[in-house]
């Protein structure tokens, strides 16, 4: 019996009894991060690390909750459960399951890039790994985020110039935060969407030292946001919402921006290659660093990234699940994070 | 190289048509000389020839970087661009120190033409020694320089209006002076530009007049009397120039097309000195007389284009002929800005001085209102036309696409309903997408492919159908899905045209997804029955032949 089976639900440890990150309510779930794909409503008990724990209380209400520190043992059924960082965002966890000296490693989201505030991700030896593989092509060579932040700060200086806003779209979670730290020395007043504001202001609460930014409420003066920045979710991007802003340019956070294709197809002014997901070289170093006799791919390139593994001589399969289709694109990301905004959206009285 | 990478990445990202004019404008301000001649190239439509095919290429890359040729296709069909492709794959040049040399756009594209001729691995050291010290944007440009690709987001005309407000001449004399035969290698941008240039290119053709379709309802044009109506035909737009005691016939795309309609050389010496006519190449069924022609399905011209050598059985099978509409220059004289009666008038007396079974006049349609005019175009069809054309008569003849004095007021198309059955990824915007559909028609209970059609639909339809074809897959065939035939579209198309080549036996003119039909069920969709009824209707006099020329704008499985 394999110890993680890939249920319909979601991952299973049968010997433990519990899933993680299930998209369907269970009993006990293990949750890797807090985006929506990955956290659902609906179980009886959700185990997470400390920082991911206010982030669920914000998107799925109240439920029973517990939470451990990186590096933790848990023991459930005989099961040892230990939560090690992920790099992909704030709390985001590998599990690492281990029972009768065998150890299984699910990835959920990671990067490899240290972007300074999701936590760096720690490579864990294990017998079986179970790996995204969102940008698994060759293709995905990601900038170093200095670099990319430069970008970001240039086209923000050329807006300014141009007396234009600078709109930046970024997922409220995660990457608005990471965008934030280069953008808030800049020294220019940063103004954000409700649902980036509700996930500050959670982060803000549990001690997060977060620079300051300003709420866009239908009273926020038009006038004061000409020439500085915005930071909306990709939900807000060509809503009415944005017409305050006139005129202004819209510069897309997101690893799917590498190809020009879609940085057309989403109509922005510019494309920012900044992605929470490993790239190519990111994966394979990661695969490589476990020391994994067997490795399943999931959620994303799966097919073509298990092929490869396999002609290097790493065992690999692949796995379908629902943190996305056979290849999970922007749009479902987009569309899952946009109806996390969204909820966040009808939460608020005004946006 | 830079500069012009940097263009291009405007004008390939850019969303606003203003922001990218203002990046041609800039270029244009401070670009050398030589990189603008090139630039004007470039946009309309003078590439250098393909020095190196794209097979050959991405092998050079696939060795540089070590990766087999099944993940170089799935690279491939995710990007959906080969320049951009293997500009994503190779590796960033370690450090671009002020020693790189920083070479010209003109000095790439001037090597290209003088290693056209040499081994390919002269081309090879060219090729990888360049890479290596570009940046991604000028290796994506580079890479489209070389495989001779160069579509861009940016026409023609946005460059001539950018190139107009940099150099102070109006656009229609800026049109004008780029035209026709010119070597950008060989011309200085000053020259290009000059008056005493366009005096002394015999060849040059003058930019077409080009019409939009009518927008509302024909009585708002006014008294039908300051209207002259005429059959839209459907082949190339051309013109015919006689200047200098030589020929030469011009596309639409501005392509010299002198040798490839023998059936026009006799014009050379019919014509007076000094004539220019535009008008439709266009196959018509031999022999015409009196004047009365019968235009062929537009295949049969496509058995003629994109081939060196034409065979005496394809000038019997699809003899071409010249449509005349309009005259342009008149004993070496341009008449454009004289009213179109007048021109007219000229015409009419040139065409029936020559009397060339290969030379008609696009007949006037007589009408007295718009209603009756509405009522013979129901009958263009069977006219093998595509629809009406009206003309003011006053009208001179303008440069470009302008509303007002031409208007043409298509048919409607023909449409038919098909199951979608096999999905690719498309290119461009729609990279990672599936968007290049095929459809099926129903014989029995088997589907038999009749086209593929990749128009028609919104974004939103497209990442809908997108979903449907990543969850719905039957089978893979490299880059093609075989999906479960679920979704029914109705697809129009202009014309219909038997076809020995097509599993249906049928081939489409420029077919498109018009409408997706969610309320029809896959069993309710039309049949190959039906299709080859509408081949009866509207015509069957003409058979594509097995592996015959190019597949422009018809479609074929």
């Amino acid at each position: 019996m394999a110890l993680i089976e890939f249920s319909d639900k979601g991952l299973y440890c049968r010997q433990g009894n519990f899933y993680i990150d299930p998209w369907k309510p269970v009993d006990k779930a293990i949750i890797t991060h807090a985006h929506s794909d990955h956290a659902r409503p609906g179980s009886k008990y959700y185990l997470c690390h400390h920082l991911t724990k206010p982030l669920l209380q914000l998107r799925l209400g109240d439920n029973v909750y517990e939470s451990v520190g990186w590096n933790e043992p848990v023991f459930i059924d005989g099961v040892k459960v230990s939560l090690h960082p992920a790099g992909h965002i704030i709390g985001a966890a590998q599990i690492r399951v281990e029972y009768n000296g065998e150890v299984w490693v699910a990835s959920g989201d990671y990067k490899t890039e240290n972007d300074g505030i999701s936590g760096s991700f720690e490579p864990v030896k294990c017998n079986v790994f179970i790996t995204e593989s969102t940008f698994g092509l060759p293709i995905y060579k990601w900038k170093k985020q200095a670099d990319i932040f430069d970008d970001i700060k240039n086209w923000v200086a050329q807006n300014k110039e141009d007396k234009k806003t600078s709109v930046l779209i970024a997922y409220s979670l995660g990457k608005a935060q990471r965008v934030l730290m280069p953008l808030s020395k800049m020294g220019l007043p940063v103004y954000v969407h409700g649902a980036v504001w509700n996930v500050h202001q959670a982060l803000v609460n549990s001690g997060w030292n977060l620079p300051e930014v300003i709420r866009v409420t239908p009273e926020t003066p038009k006038e004061d946001m000409v020439g500085n920045i915005v930071i909306a979710p990709p939900s807000a991007d060509g809503t009415p919402w944005m017409k305050k802003f006139y005129p202004y340019s819209v510069g897309t956070c997101s690893g799917w921006m590498q190809v020009r294709g879609n940085a057309r197809r989403r109509n922005t002014d510019a494309g920012f290659a900044l992605s929470d997901h490993a790239d190519w070289e990111g994966l394979l170093q990661a695969v490589k660093a476990t020391g994994a006799e067997k490795v399943f791919a999931t959620h994303g390139f799966q097919a073509a990234f298990s092929r490869y593994l396999n002609e290097q001589g790493i065992e690999a399969g692949e796995v379908k699940t629902e943190y996305g289709g056979e290849e999970e694109d922007n749009k479902t990301e987009a569309i899952i994070e946009d109806q996390a905004d969204n909820t966040a959206i009808i939460n608020e009285e005004n946006v | 190289m830079k500069q012009f990478a940097d263009l291009v990445n405007v004008l390939g990202t850019s969303t606003k048509t203003n922001d990218k004019l203002k990046a041609l404008q800039n270029y244009f301000a401070v670009a050398a000389d030589k990189d603008k001649t090139w630039v004007i190239a470039i946009f309309s439509g003078r590439r250098p020839k393909r020095i190196i095919n794209s097979t050959i290429l991405q092998g050079w890359c696939r060795e540089i970087i070590g990766i087999t040729q099944w993940l170089f296709d799935e690279c491939y069909h995710t990007v959906g661009d080969l320049g951009e492709t293997i500009a994503l794959l190779l590796p960033e040049p370690e450090h671009r120190t002020a020693f790189t040399s920083e070479h010209t756009l003109s000095y790439y594209l001037e090597t290209f033409i003088r290693i056209e001729k040499e081994a390919d691995e002269v081309k090879k050291e060219f090729i990888i020694d360049s890479w290596q010290q570009m940046g991604r944007n000028e290796k994506f440009v580079f890479i489209k320089l070389i495989t001779g690709g160069f579509r861009i987001g940016v026409s023609q005309k946005m460059m001539v209006n950018a190139l107009a407000k940099s150099v102070d001449i109006s656009p229609s004399i800026i049109a004008h002076r780029i035209s026709g035969n010119w070597d950008p290698a060989e011309t200085a941008f000053d020259n290009l530009l000059s008056e005493d240039a366009a005096n002394t290119d015999f060849s040059k053709p003058y930019p077409f007049y080009l019409a939009y379709a009518v927008e509302e309802d024909l009585k708002s044009l006014a008294e039908e009397n300051q209207w002259q109506a005429e059959w839209k035909w459907d082949g190339i737009r051309g013109q015919v120039i006689k200047r200098n005691n030589d020929f030469f016939v011009w596309s639409r795309g501005e392509e010299l097309m002198t040798e490839k309609f023998p059936e026009y050389n006799e014009f050379k010496n019919m014509l007076p000195e000094g004539t220019v006519i535009d008008g439709e190449i266009i196959s018509l069924a031999a022999p015409a007389q009196d004047g009365i022609f019968r235009p062929l399905p537009f295949a049969a011209l496509q058995t003629r284009i994109g081939r060196k050598n034409i065979t005496k059985k394809q000038l019997t099978e699809a003899p071409v002929g010249f449509i005349a509409y309009d005259l342009l220059e008149y004993l070496g004289e341009d008449i454009r800005y004289r009213p179109m009666v007048e021109r007219r008038a000229l015409l009419e007396e040139i065409i029936g001085n020559i009397h060339h079974p290969a030379l008609h006049i696009s007949p006037v349609i007589p009408f007295t209102n718009w209603d009756e005019l509405r009522e013979v175009r129901t009958g263009s069809r069977d006219m093998g036309s595509e629809g009406i054309m009206l003309k003011r008569k006053d009208s001179p003849y303008q440069v470009g696409r302008k509303r007002g004095d031409w208007w043409k007021w298509k048919i409607d198309p023909l449409t038919i309903d098909a199951v979608m059955i096999y999905a690719q990824k498309g290119h461009g915007r729609r990279s990672n997408l599936y968007t290049d559909y095929t459809f099926a028609v129903k014989d029995g209970d088997k589907l038999i492919p009749f086209t593929k059609a990749y128009s028609g639909l919104t974004d939103k339809e497209f990442a809908q159908v997108d979903n449907f074809v990543k969850r719905n897959s039957l089978e893979k065939f490299g880059p093609v899905r075989t999906v479960k035939p679920a979704l029914v579209f109705e697809i129009a198309f202009e014309g219909i045209a038997a076809s020995n080549r097509h599993k249906s036996g049928v081939a489409l003119r420029f077919p498109r997804m018009s409408r997706w039909r969610t309320d029809k069920k896959p069993d309710e969709i039309n049949t190959l029955d039906d299709l080859k009824e509408m081949l009866k209707t509207y015509n069957a006099q003409y058979t594509i032949e097995a592996n015959d020329g190019s597949a422009l704008n018809t479609s074929t499985i």
